[in-house]
Formats: structure tokens, sequence, C-alpha cells
């Protein structure tokens, strides 16, 4: 990973200054570091990997070995200004409780997604009537840790059953140009690779 | 070269209401303290350890008990920072303790010592560096009862400190931890050598009660796993089994061996003292039940690590302080390394930990 992954930029506009940040999966801590330098951001990090806590511990990044599965419940109702989850709530066993979990103890959550409804993956399963495997999304359906993939409208859906505002949402085709989500939902479906989200209690 | 000071213990009450006159604390230095007066780390020791952490110990002749981990260009680098490592107060390397010669009755004190806690010690600690004329320590660091040391630190001086690393300790002992303790008093009374803790009187020792309360000690320093790899059920220099009581299998030659050598090296009394400190330390109890509330004032980066292997202080035990430390919003990291070493992990080469130590000790120093 680097400074310079697209989704990363985007995320570090939808963070306000001088705020509390947890960034969930943070990996070698790059995400966080970048808030902290241009964002003069309070950081932790939760990480899996403890190889990974250890990269982030020697950039001067706090982070705590865990999964998010479990250790989420630690933290205290409100304890971050912004949760971010990046790309991983695919993954996670209940991305319904997360959810709920990242906007209870974060006043604002940033949630990224893969785009199952990208047209590749469309087409891939309406060609070949096998599961999707494309550049973005490239494990087997038995490999996979995406064991919960869904679309953007799936996840907008969800947003509003669970009352959860969309304060601001990006999507990004495949070489991480943006496109415009405004009334445009069915075709940012189709050509988003990913999206990004802001989303805040309602 | 151990240095000693003596403090005024007019003003120093311990936790039973108690005083001790003189107050004296053995202490070593490694590296040197910079103008600025920022680069000293505080290092607990442990139940049975002392002030030798680095270089060679003086009296076993053998390498400090963290010289792995602390020396020039290690991972705690004597190069760049200060190291301070005292003896603990009721220990019995120099500070003051129950083989210290009681100026009442000049004879050593025995049970006539106050029982000291964790606060204790770590008070006195404060007085140390009061006296090297340290505002703030870069990170004071202890695993075990040198991490309850930490913890208090972090709870009652948390102005003292810039970062802490508490390793494979806990904020309470358990039922179980207790329970083990009691065992090693028990065997040490149960030495008719011991004679109510008077045997300076007799110019004995209570060799036996100390070295069963070392050998059952020992177990629970490591895990099953570590025991069988290395001794299974091998026979000890013998080819069949001898029908006797003799050390037939190398885990009994071992541990004897493990007895024996620290009753050399450690007084009796002052194991009953140590680990009835561990017992007494409850920062939960102390704290209305709540362990978030010994953290209030703690501004401090802590970073906690505990072993995927240690049973005695399980990982469980560490989580509990995170989780505290997340409920203030405490800037904590935590790591659980993956060791099959037991609780004696933290005392070992384990890369992880001193690629962990290492790296945030570098962080905060730059910070």
């Amino acid at each position: 990973m680097n400074k310079n992954r697209h989704d990363f930029l985007i995320i570090k506009e939808m963070v306000s200054n001088n705020s509390r940040v947890l960034d969930i999966g943070c990996d070698d801590g790059s995400l966080l570091k970048m808030l902290q330098e241009s964002k003069n951001a309070n950081t932790r990090g939760i990480e899996i990997s403890p190889d990974k806590v250890n990269l982030c511990l020697a950039k001067g990044i706090s982070a705590v070995q865990g999964d998010a599965n479990q250790d989420l419940e630690m933290y205290p109702e409100d304890s971050f200004d912004f949760v971010i989850l990046s790309k991983t709530l695919q993954s996670m066993i209940e991305p319904k409780k997360m959810l709920e979990e990242l906007l209870r103890i974060g006043k604002n959550a940033i949630v990224s997604i893969p785009n199952f409804g990208h047209w590749k993956v469309r087409l891939y399963l309406s060609i070949y009537g096998r599961m999707p495997v494309t550049p973005s999304l490239p494990a087997t359906w038995y490999n996979t840790e995406n064991i919960h993939l869904c679309t953007i409208n799936d996840f907008i859906h969800l947003c509003s059953e669970l009352q959860i505002e969309i304060i601001k949402s990006v999507a990004l085709d495949k070489n991480g140009n943006l496109l415009n989500f405004a009334n445009r939902i069915r075709s940012v479906n189709l050509i988003g690779e990913q999206a990004i989200f802001l989303l805040k209690r309602k | 070269m151990t240095k000693k000071i003596a403090f005024d213990s007019n003003n120093f009450t311990l936790s039973s209401g108690k005083s001790i006159f003189p107050l004296e604390i053995a202490y070593e230095t490694f590296g040197k303290l910079n103008k600025e007066r920022t680069n000293a780390i505080l290092i607990c020791h442990a139940l049975t350890g002392e002030q030798y952490v680095s270089d060679i110990n003086p009296i076993t002749k053998k390498p400090g008990w963290w010289d792995i981990l602390v020396g020039k260009n290690k991972p705690i680098d004597t190069s760049k920072y200060f190291i301070i490592c005292p003896n603990v107060i009721g220990g019995c390397m120099g500070s003051t303790g129950p083989t210290s010669i009681n100026p009442k009755t000049k004879q050593p004190y025995g049970l006539a010592f106050p029982v000291i806690t964790i606060h204790d010690m770590v008070k006195s600690q404060v007085l140390l560096i009061d006296h090297l004329e340290i505002d703030k320590l870069l990170s004071v660091i202890g695993g075990s009862m040198g991490g309850m040391q930490v913890l208090e630190w972090m709870s009652s001086f948390p102005k003292r400190i810039k970062s802490a690393i508490p390793i494979a300790t806990a904020a309470n002992h358990s039922s179980q931890n207790i329970a083990f303790h009691e065992v090693g008093r028990q065997a040490i009374m149960a030495d008719p050598n011991w004679h109510d803790g008077k045997y300076f009187e007799y110019k004995i020792v209570p060799e036996k009660g100390l070295s069963v309360a070392r050998m059952a000690a020992h177990i629970t320093y490591l895990s099953e796993m570590a025991l069988q790899n290395k001794f299974g059920r091998n026979l000890q220099d013998r080819s069949i089994k001898t029908f006797s009581f003799d050390a037939d299998f190398q885990v009994e030659s071992y541990l004897r061996y493990q007895g024996i050598n620290f009753v050399k090296r450690f007084d009796a009394n002052t194991y009953l003292y140590l680990t009835r400190a561990m017992d007494y330390f409850d920062l939960i109890s102390e704290n209305g039940g709540v362990l978030a509330n010994a953290f209030n004032d703690l501004k401090a980066s802590i970073c906690v690590i505990s072993f995927s292997g240690d049973w005695l202080f399980p990982t469980s035990e560490s989580k509990k302080i995170v989780h505290a430390l997340n409920a203030k919003g405490v800037d904590v990291s935590f790591i659980d390394i993956e060791s099959n070493k037991g609780h004696d992990a933290f005392l070992m080469d384990e890369p992880d930990m001193f690629l962990t130590i290492n790296g945030f000790l570098q962080a905060q120093f730059d910070k």
C-alpha cells in the first residue's frame, strides 16, 4: 500500500482537522500517518497481523493487535470522530452489526467497498455462469476472504434500513477517476469499481 | 557498579501505614543521561530479578537477566538511552528488605519487616528519579511483577512518564496465581530450618523449602509444550528406571537444579514478601471495580505486550488493560506475540518483542 492510493486521498478529504480517527485494518499505518501529517489527526489503528502492528509502532502510529469482529466492543460510545473501514466490510462475519458498531464508537464512519455490481462482474457471471474473478476481485469463490460482497446499491439500501445517513459518497472507476454520484446511482453501480461513503447516525 | 542511596524515610509511609528506617535503594545505571534529561528509561525487575539487567551479573558471573535486550546496539540501546534499574524495596540485593539490618535489634529484620506493596516499590522509585533529577522518564518497562510496577507508575505517577511498556502482566493476580504463590510460601514455612523467619539467628537457611518453592513456581513460568519439547519422558544419565525416588527423569533433575541454584542467590523471607506484594496488587478493586478509573490522568503512550503461550499472565489479562486504556482514550498499542515458551518468554530471545520495543521506544524518543 502506498500514499498515492486513490481511496486514501478521498478519505483524507472526508476527515476534518484535529479529529480522533480509528482505522480498522490499518495495515502498515500509511493512511493514519498521512492523516496525522495532513490533518493533525489523533489516530489509532486496529490490525490483525502482529508484523504490521510492529511496522505501525516503528512509525509512531499507535495500533492494537486484534480482530475487528470481536474487539470493537472494547471501545466506548463516541470514542472517535471518524472510524475508517477500508475495503474490509465484505470480509466481516456480520457486516450489518459491524456497520452499527462503527457508528456506535464513531460519530462518523468512512466505509469503502468493492462494487459487486460492476459491469465486468455482471458480465462474467452471465457469460460464464461462474463466480466472477476480476482484476479488482481476483480470488476464486472457495478461497476469497470476501464472504459478504455487495453492490453500491445494496450498500445504500442497508444504510437506509439502519437509519444511517450517507453524507458523502464517491465512486471510482478502474483508473481511479471520480464518478459523479448525483442522481446516477444506476450507472455508478455499473461502472464504479469501488465506492467510499461518509456515514453518520440519523 | 551498584550505587546505593539512602532517603529520609520520615516522609515515606508504606501502604501498611508503617515506615522503614533507613530506606535505601540499590540501583544500576547504563548509558548516559543526555543534557535535556529526556532519555531516561526505568526498568522494573520481576519477582526474582534484581538491578543487574545488563552486562555481567557480578554475583552469578552470568549475563544480566535482560542482557539480550539491554546494551550497546541492542533493542534497548544504551548508547542512546540512559537505563536505570533499581532493586525493589523489600528485595534482597541491596535495597532495604527483610535481610537488611534492623537498627533497633542489630539483627536482620526477618518477619519484623513491614509488608511491602507494588505501590511502595514504585513510590520509592519516584524518590530515585527525583534524586537523579529526572522530571519525566522516557519510558518505564517491565515484565511480570515488573509489569505490575509499570501499571502502578501509569496509575499513580502518570505525569512522570512519557511512555510505558507493561509486559506479560495483569492488573491483579488471579486466584490461581495466588494459589501457586501460597504453595511456595507454605513450602518455605514448612522447612524446619525456617524458624519462623529467624533462620539467621541459627546461621542456616531454609534451603529445602525455598528450593521447592522455586521448583513449583518454575513450572508456572514454562508452558506444557516447552517442558514436553525440552525433556519429554527422557531419563537423566541412565538407560533404565532405578525403582527409587532418585531424579530418574530429566525434568526432575532440571527442576532440582533450578531449586538449588536459586537458593544460592535468593533469600527465603524476601520470597515471602515479594510474592505477597504481587498477590496484594489490585488496580481493579482499588478503583471501585473499574480498571479504567486507574488511568484517569494518563497522557503517556502505552505499549502492552503479551505472549500467546503464557498461561500465568494470559493474553486476556493484557487485553483487559488495553480495554481499560481505550475506555479512557489513552494512546495505547497492543501486541500479542506468538510463542510457546510460556510466561518466561519475556526474558528470552523473542525477535518480535525486540522489534516492538525498539520501534516503539524510537518513536517515543523522536516525538
